[in-house]
């Protein structure tokens, strides 16, 4: 078990030692986002922004223009929402080099409740042109991730998660931006996921197969560009797609795998996800339930669109 | 002739360019591309440190027109230094044209980042300092803003950050014409004092004449000595400077000129 937001720290202080272009900046929140392991190694090329949000987006696109790497970073609902404008104007339609990383994504925040709980975030960071949307499954998805992002020109947002989860993938698993990856062969039905519910995509694999019903598990960590041709083939294979995601089912990962099997190869769908509400104050683990975001939950829905295949 | 004489030629042609190019692209904005024509000749063909056959010389000066707005201005300029033409400069916010409505970076060399929503570019010449200041470079970055802009929130959010990171290598301008889109900056909702709120935020402030360029020489000259802190120079100036018909209407604010207008603007900056 490891939280994504660790791996992030740790990787970005990691590769701040390799490449020297590589700047972060945060708003007052890098003890929880995890940039602060960057900041305490390499404190010259840390700046942190106070509470200000926009102002940190804008700095980054100059440091950017400038010839740097900036990572910024804060929590998703502010990175997304406070800044969205700037994330837009000065970010994305100039195309500059800034990775903004933010964390405590999902209603996984908990206790803090809804005014942090960003259940909207990959929404409008999808809809702006030239942005990438990425979210990793895991521990390890997300350094390979961070490793591509160095790599990687152009704006990216990369949504991680303040809880532990659990290690899924492997160190061959290798990271490209655009794929998918089918961690789970199955005929029945398709469960495609993001971030923290890929593992419980998982395990709700391993209920239907003990119901006798094969169930394909796909990562989607790339939400934008979605890896069209696995999903279509998913749907072509098992006709009955499942998402999966910690985020509204309006304008995330659903909407978007939606959005291609709509246009591509219809099939029966159901999208696993906050349904259309804000978050809650309470214990994470309570509140993924309480939201109907569990492998029993996903289970059903997977029973539900093979009822409906033809 | 004297350097000062020189500049006024070179103003009094980029009014003409300016005039011209909006006439034709029958809108965009007169008012605020006249008040800050005068602040970008001193800087440009004077005080600025660039390459004319190297628009990326990594040692160059940067300008930021954070008032995205008064693009016109920018493009005269810019078909001046050569960065493009000016036939270029007769597709102002046509299709396919490099001369968006607001600037953009990724069309023409030289504009350093894309602006026009309100309030941004401050942050955005932040960033470009700070990058300078790990490079150990010389450069230094000027940006210039509106009044009525500086009722952004984001611009005393990035007016704290310049204080903080003590950014020396930074001069912004504020082109102080007192009149927004809709009517007078103090009647729409006042920002004045305006030196004494940059003073309060950390800055080096120098109030200028922004139509006089030994004002303004003056002011950018001493903007460079200064250590530890960035300067602000609140530059007063007169929205539609240089043609009668224009100045001081905030009407003028995103209309262009029209035939008549036209007419009289090039009789009175002797362009005909």
């Amino acid at each position: 078990m490891i939280a994504t937001r660790d791996a992030y720290g740790e990787t970005l202080a990691r590769l701040g030692e390799i490449n020297k272009d590589i700047v972060v900046l945060d708003a007052d929140l890098s003890g929880s986002t995890k940039t602060a392991v960057f900041a305490k190694k390499f404190p010259d090329r840390f700046f942190n922004m106070g509470v200000a949000e926009q102002d940190m987006m804008g700095t980054a696109a100059g440091l950017a223009v400038a010839g740097k790497i900036p990572f910024a970073s804060t929590f998703a609902i502010f990175a997304t929402g406070r800044a969205w404008e700037q994330v837009r104007q000065s970010i994305a339609y100039p195309k500059v080099n800034v990775k903004i990383v933010a964390s405590h994504a999902g209603i996984t925040v908990g206790e803090d409740g809804a005014s942090h709980q960003s259940v909207e975030d990959i929404a409008v960071m999808r809809v702006i042109p030239e942005m990438t949307v990425i979210v990793p499954a895991d521990g390890i998805e997300t350094r390979k991730v961070i490793e591509e992002m160095v790599r990687y020109k152009g704006p990216v947002y990369v949504r991680v998660s303040r809880g532990k989860s659990p290690v899924i993938l492997d160190e061959s698993y290798s990271f490209e931006i655009g794929k998918g990856t089918v961690l789970r062969e199955g005929t029945t039905v398709a469960i495609i996921a993001c971030g923290i519910m890929v593992s419980k995509a998982i395990e709700a694999a391993d209920i239907l197969g003990k119901e006798g019903l094969s169930a394909r598990v796909i990562n989607i960590s790339t939400i934008k560009p979605i890896d069209k041709d696995l999903i279509i083939k998913a749907a072509r294979e098992t006709c009955a797609i499942v998402t999966a995601e910690e985020h509204s089912i309006i304008g995330g990962l659903g909407s978007a795998v939606a959005e291609v099997l709509a246009e591509n190869h219809p099939v029966p769908m159901k999208r696993v996800g906050i349904e259309d509400k804000f978050g809650t104050s309470g214990d994470a683990d309570r509140l993924m339930e309480i939201y109907g975001l569990t492998p029993e939950n996903i289970a059903k829905a997977a029973r539900e669109v093979i009822k409906r295949k033809r | 002739m004297s350097e000062r004489v020189q500049l006024k030629e070179i103003a009094r042609n980029l009014r003409i360019d300016i005039l011209r190019m909006l006439h034709k692209a029958k809108s965009g904005h007169t008012g605020g591309s006249l008040s800050c024509i005068d602040i970008l000749t001193a800087l440009y063909f004077s005080k600025m440190r660039y390459k004319i056959d190297d628009p990326a010389w990594p040692d160059r000066d940067r300008f930021i027109l954070s008032k995205g707005h008064a693009a016109p201005a920018l493009y005269a300029v810019l078909a001046k230094i050569g960065y493009c033409s000016n036939e270029d400069l007769m597709t102002l916010r046509q299709i396919d044209s490099k001369l968006q409505g607001h600037p953009d970076c990724k069309a023409i060399a030289g504009i350093e980042v894309s602006t026009g929503s309100l309030g941004q570019g401050l942050s955005m010449a932040n960033g470009i300092s700070l990058a300078l200041k790990l490079d150990k470079k010389q450069s230094r970055v000027y940006c210039l803003l509106g009044d009525g802009e500086c009722q952004e929130g984001q611009v005393w959010e990035a007016a704290m950050t310049a204080a903080h990171y003590r950014l020396d290598n930074l001069c912004a301008i504020v082109d102080n014409n007192g009149l927004q889109i809709d009517g007078a900056v103090k009647d729409v909702k006042g920002i004045e004092p305006l030196p004494e709120k940059w003073k309060a935020f950390g800055w080096n402030v120098i109030t200028a004449d922004g139509h006089d360029f030994d004002s303004l020489l003056s002011a950018f000259d001493k903007a460079e000595e200064v250590k530890d802190q960035p300067t602000m120079i609140v530059a007063r100036t007169v929205k539609g400077k240089g043609v009668s018909v224009f100045e001081g209407k905030a009407k003028y604010h995103g209309v262009p000129p029209s035939d008549e207008e036209l007419t009289i603007a090039l009789k009175e900056l002797g362009g005909v």
